[in-house]
């Protein structure tokens, strides 16, 4: 089984991409990886781009919100990017709006933001 | 609950974790095949993935079962498994309610993503879910 | 192939073109001749077409079984079927008038089938019961099939009117705004919500001015639509700005319990443009003041 999600390193952000249909093991894993990967590459931003994820259950919202909040424990500004029109709905109506996550547009439109603030 | 009267079009089997990527896949394709909207197919996959998830938690493993029927055009799914059964369905259905790590908007958000939705489930002998949408 | 309908195939082959005009006058006795959508001789082509394939399915299916219109045999008959049906659905054709216009087809079958049998009861009785029992799948499919070819004609209209009440609109570079007009009920505020979202994914926006001064009523439902609105631009990472919130609405939704929470407010949609330019980075600069 191929990896979960894609991590790189640009700058002094970490930009992760994950891949579709993900299993919940998968995206747990992620977690531990990433979590890891600010501290050893010393990340002071983080971009997870989701253009990729047809669904966004209330497990991997959970987690996505989960990410946002470790990132932000490890000083890394996180910002999560690509979300669809049809996840975005549909995550609204099971009641996840992601309150403490930041959002973007695109993984352009985080940079800007993260440049703006020196964390890129 | 009465029998839909086709064949199914898709029948996954829910054993381990990764039979819950492929029971949206399966459901996936067959909107696919109907010509499913974006945002219709997002709902119901959603909707699917939250059952199943939860057949596997709470149920044991299970297994998924989709049709496709006609007039008017629809997709149908029937979850089922032979786990303990939920005790109290109202209180399982509303949102926070949960036993596991769901964080309880599983059922209840399901059932608001689909536009029928029926839940028969009896201590001891297993949980049935149906659901359907138009594609 | 079974022997008991081999007279009504007979007589629909040697008195085709008298079947059709009795067809016809039945329909024009029964009042579903239609001739404000069709012209005599339209609708005289119709009624051959559809016979002739009826007459060529008759030869086809086996009568012992149960008669299933959805069968591969019937394909022609449906394919012919779907001509007449769509263009009298799309001009508001009622069902039971197309329930009619099929079963006026029995009476002038009967009559022949009389004629040639009258000698030979047994079979008139078999043919007459296999004939009736073919025209009656055949009407109740013409039903189902019309039923459902004007749902799918009611939910464009739908579509299309939806469309054309909530028009999305480019203000400036990164900025749009969607005017509501009316009241929003759960189907609306969802359509809404989805040409929003596409047009924010379409113009790479920023930030969407959702004016509701057009709105009549803003009730806890209403309120709530608005704020899943803005929760769920927020996800798609613009940002929202309700604005024509008026003295009474504000008064009202406090009365309400209604928490805006995060969400962006203004009280015209002009207070609202001007946010909206201070966050994609513009200014309004008057050039020279000419009124001095």
């Amino acid at each position: 089984m191929p990896e979960a999600a894609s991590i790189y390193k640009v700058d002094k952000v970490l930009l992760v991409a994950i891949r579709d249909n993900i299993t919940d093991t998968d995206i747990i894993n992620l977690q531990e990886d990433l979590s890891e990967r600010i501290v050893s590459e010393k990340a002071r931003g983080v971009v997870i781009d989701i253009a990729a994820l047809e669904i966004v259950d209330t497990f991997v919202g959970r987690i996505l919100a989960q990410l946002s909040a470790i990132s932000r424990l490890l000083a890394a500004e996180t910002y999560i990017v690509g979300m669809r029109p049809a996840v975005a709905m549909t995550l609204v109506e099971l009641g996840m709006d992601l309150p403490g996550s930041k959002t973007a547009l695109s993984l352009s439109h985080a940079l800007r933001a993260l440049k703006a603030k020196g964390l890129a | 609950m009465s029998g839909p009267p086709a064949e199914p079009a898709a029948r996954v089997e829910l054993r381990q974790e990764r039979d819950v990527a492929a029971a949206r896949l399966a459901v996936s394709r067959v909107m696919d095949a109907m010509g499913a909207r974006a945002l219709r197919k997002t709902r119901f996959v959603t909707a699917v993935s939250e059952i199943a998830r939860n057949a596997l938690d709470h149920g044991g493993g299970g297994v998924i079962e989709v049709w496709r029927l006609d007039r008017p055009a629809r997709i149908m799914i029937r979850c089922r498994d032979e786990g303990p059964g939920i005790a109290d369905i109202d209180q399982a259905m509303t949102d926070g309610f949960s036993t596991a790590r769901s964080m309880g908007k599983g059922l209840g958000g399901a059932r608001r993503l689909v536009e029928a939705f029926r839940i028969d489930s009896r201590p001891g002998v297993g949980t049935t879910v149906e659901m359907e949408a138009r594609p | 192939m079974t022997a008991a309908m081999t007279e009504v195939s007979r007589l629909l082959q040697e008195d085709f073109e008298e079947v059709v005009d009795a067809w016809f006058a039945t329909q024009k006795r029964e009042g579903v001749r239609r001739p404000d959508l069709f012209s005599d001789r339209e609708s005289r082509r119709q009624l051959s077409d559809l016979l002739r394939a009826f007459a060529d399915t008759l030869g086809r299916i086996d009568l012992s079984q149960s008669v299933d219109v959805d069968a591969e045999e019937w394909s022609d008959l449906r394919l012919a079927l779907s001509e007449i049906t769509l263009v009298r659905a799309e001009r508001g054709v009622a069902p039971w008038e197309m329930t009619t216009f099929v079963l006026a087809l029995k009476q002038p079958v009967f009559g022949k089938l009389n004629e040639r049998l009258r000698d030979t009861p047994d079979r008139l009785l078999q043919e007459a019961a296999d004939f009736g029992r073919i025209v009656d799948a055949f009407a109740m499919h013409i039903n189902e099939h019309f039923i459902a070819e004007r749902d799918e004609i009611i939910e464009r209209q739908r579509a299309e009117m939806m469309e054309l009440s909530t028009p999305v609109v480019q203000l400036w570079e990164r900025v749009l705004t969607i005017p509501l007009i009316g009241t929003l009920d759960s189907m609306r505020a969802q359509e809404v919500m989805e040409n929003l979202l596409n047009a924010i994914v379409e113009h790479q926006a920023e930030v969407v001015i959702v004016d509701i001064t057009g709105v009549r009523v803003v009730d806890t439902q209403v309120a709530q639509h608005l704020l899943r609105t803005a929760a769920a631009v927020r996800l798609m990472g613009a940002e929202a700005i309700i604005s024509g919130i008026s003295p009474k609405i504000a008064q009202t939704m406090v009365e309400l319990g209604v928490d805006v929470g995060e969400v962006t407010t203004r009280p015209s949609i002009r207070a609202a443009l001007a946010e909206a330019f201070r966050r994609v980075g513009f200014a309004i600069t008057r050039v020279e003041d000419t009124r001095a």
